[in-house]
């Protein structure tokens, strides 16, 4: 069971050169002249993340030994881009990073036994809406670009949509665990189409209902989307009925269609992401700037710290808005270039593969679900930023899991490893007590 | 629930190869579209960040560098033109806020190192930065210095200089000139673009765009053409009275002199009108404009300056902005003498000239002489390349000898400029009102961005 954690520490060793050299890169391109600050910031990083291993190693021994490593690359790599466009950023990164790192440790000191969770789901969930209304309220809530995303109480901001993911993936997986035989069982054939029973048909309206009302709420069709889509994943997974998740998507279509054409925010998005260069140096200009900015990447990219981000000699008049959030990844393709983006990818993949193994190995179905779920919104918000800012989808605010610039989202990130790895060390504990059972093959372990 | 989680983990892997596919799509395979959009102004700031190579002079003075602005990310580089206005044409401008013209523009790629691929997929490897290659032109600043002089005396117009042998051109003067390190300064950018004083319009080089009315010195293609047909040889005589009816016109030699029976070195000499408008309806218009094209008439001079910077001379109908083809009727005796409509362009004269000092062959005039990259080898070097052959090496020295009055005592005797063999009666003194041909100019080219 310490072989785990062995393997937690050497892969961690990559993060740190990882780190030390991008820091060097954008120092040589800064200042032509290789500071050792560089290595000191290699240095700081590598000592917390073996202090995070070490309280791992006590705490929860048998848990995978690659997430956390994948996460401090992600970290690690998102400093090194925010450190290249204002220094000042990666430092309040850096800070937001070690605060998330303790919310990450308190969470896994007092989760311990995650089934408690389940207990207060209700109670979960209406924090989990209560956070995704705050935006609106009058007083705290913030408009940013449209979309009521962000709340401001004082000096701090913060993105409650991002800690209404996990609540709210709590309260699916906790619902579904428990309703999960009769939406099976109860379900009939109506022309050919599996319906799920009428009695249980109602929740799956309400978070239909709930998410379409986000839409026209909160005005963000990224964020409705992702909770939406983690919905519908985890009701698959449940139930495996894929026709609820054709009916579930369907629903969500005619929605959003009917809420584009009258919500006029979300409507102005959509054409955007349709007609770019009909308004390119108005509301087109960041998508068509983070295009651009992809096009000046090419397969190998310009280097680290060596992408305009503005104006030669004007540092004010800024090519690439919100370089440090939504427009992050196009900045990274064009740093990087192709192969440097499929990597980032690749890590985001290589994370979810090792969230599904966790849910495969997790013997409960909580645990399945909860794994399952925390795993997929992850995932569909990778989707969401990237393919908003490749014009997949229309472009909307969620952060870039890591990587952006954002306290909200990294402790919120954190918290989710935190239980992702509660559930990974409780399905391995059992899988080595119970060594004759079939839970020993690994049919995800992509990253070993 | 396994197989469940499964298959959710395969879509998710269809969903981030969508990702990849796009990003592809906008970093590799539409990237090229993407730069050459208009709303894409991150080309332009580039080339502001590469050190742009040198332009020098033939003796290695420099005529073009960049200076350096700024540090770091932050670095610039800013145009200085050390000689001012003296090169100002042909060699032109390139600022972000103006874009380029001429000789900057049309050497663009190797002045910023954009030659190929393979290079700068390289230094993307190494981390080179990229780096323009410097340009040493032909151009003789102490020759061009002086035209520039008795270009300023004279009046407005333009004087060409080739090398007969290789089409290396040597002069290149426009007067009214302009100071290129003055080009940012949009108002005296407006200034040089002016409609309103269209004659004076500095921006544009008179020696490729202004079209003159050439007289006498199409009288050399004239002789050409009789000469190559057979029409006459050097001995034969025509007889030149002081005045003939052509089209009904009376068209007159200077002074109405009547000269009898001469020869073509006598005529050529003296310019006799008469004797070369019979000389024209004896070739013909078919040969007549055979012989012009084979010069170099009815095309854009193959110069490396931009096409759109480039006219053709030629038989103009300005009415309807085209050139008129040997089908249409001219009057043949007056084009013979170069009038009709006929509109010659400095470096169009200079090439004729040049043809026939270079033994009948038209060289490709180049300004250019060698690209020298970043650490002094030379990259390229321009091969003088035949154009056309006009007339046989014969021909050639037949003309020769008979044009060897016009300088010293004939009507071309303002054509001597030291050190550039003059073989023509090329005008140093043209007309104070040239036609020069209105440039398709929008404003859009002159708009700054910010």
């Amino acid at each position: 069971m310490t072989r785990a954690r062995n393997r937690e520490l050497l892969a961690l060793i990559p993060v740190a050169l990882l780190l030390t050299a991008g820091f060097a890169a954008v120092f040589a391109q800064e200042s032509s002249k290789l500071g050792n600050l560089s290595v000191t910031y290699g240095a700081y990083f590598l000592a917390i993340c073996v202090a995070t291993h070490l309280y791992l190693r006590i705490r929860l021994p048998n848990a995978d030994p690659y997430l956390f490593p994948l996460m401090a690359v992600l970290t690690a790599f998102g400093l090194v881009m925010l450190y290249r466009i204002d220094e000042s950023l990666a430092r309040n990164q850096a800070n937001w990073f070690v605060f998330g790192l303790i919310l990450f440790a308190l969470t896994i000191q007092f989760l311990r036994d995650y089934d408690v969770l389940e207990r207060y789901r209700y109670i979960i969930a209406t924090v989990g809406i209560l956070l995704l209304l705050a935006p609106r309220l009058p007083g705290i809530g913030e408009q940013v670009n449209g979309a009521y995303l962000g709340v401001k109480i004082g000096p701090i901001s913060f993105q409650p949509a991002e800690f209404a993911k996990i609540a709210i993936v709590v309260f699916l997986a906790s619902y579904l665990r428990e309703n999960r035989e009769v939406l099976i069982v109860g379900a009939r054939r109506v022309l050919g189409v599996t319906l799920p029973p009428l009695k249980h048909f109602g929740p799956m309206l309400v978070v239909w209902g709930a998410s379409m009302f986000l839409l026209v709420f909160i005005r963000d069709l990224g964020s409705s989307l992702m909770f939406f889509a983690a919905f519908l994943a985890l009701l698959y997974v449940a139930t495996g009925r894929f026709s609820f998740v054709v009916i579930g998507m369907l629903l969500f279509l005619v929605g959003a269609y009917f809420i584009v054409a009258t919500v006029p925010h979300v409507h102005e998005r959509v054409e955007i992401w349709l007609h770019p260069y009909a308004e390119a140096e108005g509301s087109g200009y960041q998508i068509l700037q983070s295009m651009f900015a992809q096009a000046d990447g090419g397969l190998f990219g310009k280097g680290f710290g060596q992408a305009l981000l503005h104006a030669p000699g004007e540092p004010r008049g800024i090519i690439l808005p919100a370089a440090e959030t939504d427009t992050i990844y196009p900045l990274i393709v064009n740093e990087l270039g192709l192969f440097g983006a499929c990597g980032l990818i690749a890590t985001y993949l290589l994370i979810t593969a090792r969230g599904f193994k966790i849910a495969l190995l997790a013997r409960d179905g909580f645990s399945k679900l909860l794994a399952t779920g925390l795993t997929a919104v992850f995932a569909v918000q990778v989707f969401v930023i990237i393919g908003g800012v490749t014009r997949v989808i229309p472009l909307t605010g969620v952060t870039l899991p890591f990587v952006s610039y954002g306290g909200s989202s990294i402790v919120a990130n954190f918290v989710l490893l935190a239980l992702l790895l509660l559930i990974s060390d409780r399905a391995r504990r059992e899988v080595e007590t119970e060594p004759e059972s079939q839970g020993r093959d690994e049919p995800l372990g992509a990253a070993a | 629930m396994n197989r469940q989680i499964i298959k959710l983990f395969a879509f998710i892997m269809v969903l981030f190869a969508v990702l990849v596919g796009f990003t592809a799509w906008w970093s590799v395979f539409n990237a090229k579209k993407l730069k050459a959009s208009k709303w894409n102004h991150r080309p332009l700031y580039e080339q502001q960040q590469i050190p742009r190579g040198r332009i020098l002079a033939d003796d290695g003075s420099v005529i073009a560098k960049s200076i350096p602005q700024g540090k770091g990310v932050n670095r610039t580089y800013v145009r200085h033109y050390p000689m001012g206005s003296l090169f100002g044409h042909p060699i032109g401008y390139s600022f972000i806020e103006v874009a380029q013209s001429e000789f900057e523009k049309f050497h663009n790629e190797e002045l910023t190192g954009e030659e190929s691929e393979f290079g700068t997929i390289l230094d993307q490897l190494t981390g080179q930065k990229q780096e323009g290659e410097q340009i040493v032109t032909s151009l003789d600043p102490h020759a061009q210095e002086i035209a520039m002089h008795a270009l300023e005396a004279a009046g407005f117009g333009a004087v060409v200089a080739i090398e007969p042998s290789t089409g290396a051109v040597k002069v290149m003067a426009s007067n009214p000139g302009f100071n290129p390190n003055k080009v940012p300064d949009l108002k005296y950018f407006r200034r040089l673009n002016s409609h309103a004083e269209e004659a004076k319009r500095p921006i544009v080089n008179r020696a490729t765009q202004g079209l003159y009315p050439p007289g006498s010195t199409f009288k050399v293609v004239t002789a050409a053409a009789g000469l190559e047909s057979g029409v006459i040889t050097p001995e034969s005589t025509i007889n030149a009275p002081g005045e003939i009816t052509d089209e009904g016109h009376e068209l007159a030699n200077d002074g109405h002199i009547d000269w009898g029976p001469i020869p073509l070195d006598t005529a050529l000499t003296n310019s006799v009108n008469t004797w070369f408008g019979q000389l024209g309806q004896k070739i013909g218009q078919d040969k007549l404009f055979t012989m012009m094209e084979k010069f170099g008439f009815n095309a854009k001079p193959p110069i490396d300056i931009p096409e759109e910077e480039v006219l053709p001379s030629g038989l103009w109908d300005l009415e309807n902005d085209t050139l008129l083809t040997r089908k249409d009727p001219v009057d043949l005796a007056r084009l013979a003498i170069g009038q009709e409509r006929l509109l010659v362009t400095p470096l169009q004269d200079a090439m004729v000239a040049a043809a026939v000092a270079n033994h009948g062959k038209l060289m490709k005039p180049q300004i250019w002489n060698r690209v020298v990259n970043t650490d002094g080898s030379v990259t390229k070097r321009m091969s003088p390349s035949v154009y056309s052959e006009p007339i046989s090496a014969k021909t050639a020295e037949e003309l020769t000898i008979a044009m060897e009055g016009v300088v010293s005592e004939g009507t071309g005797t303002n054509a001597a400029i030291p050190g550039v063999a003059v073989a023509s009666p090329a005008r140093i003194n043209p007309p104070s009102n040239p036609i020069v041909k209105p440039l398709a100019f929008s404003s859009d080219s002159a708009q700054p961005f910010g």
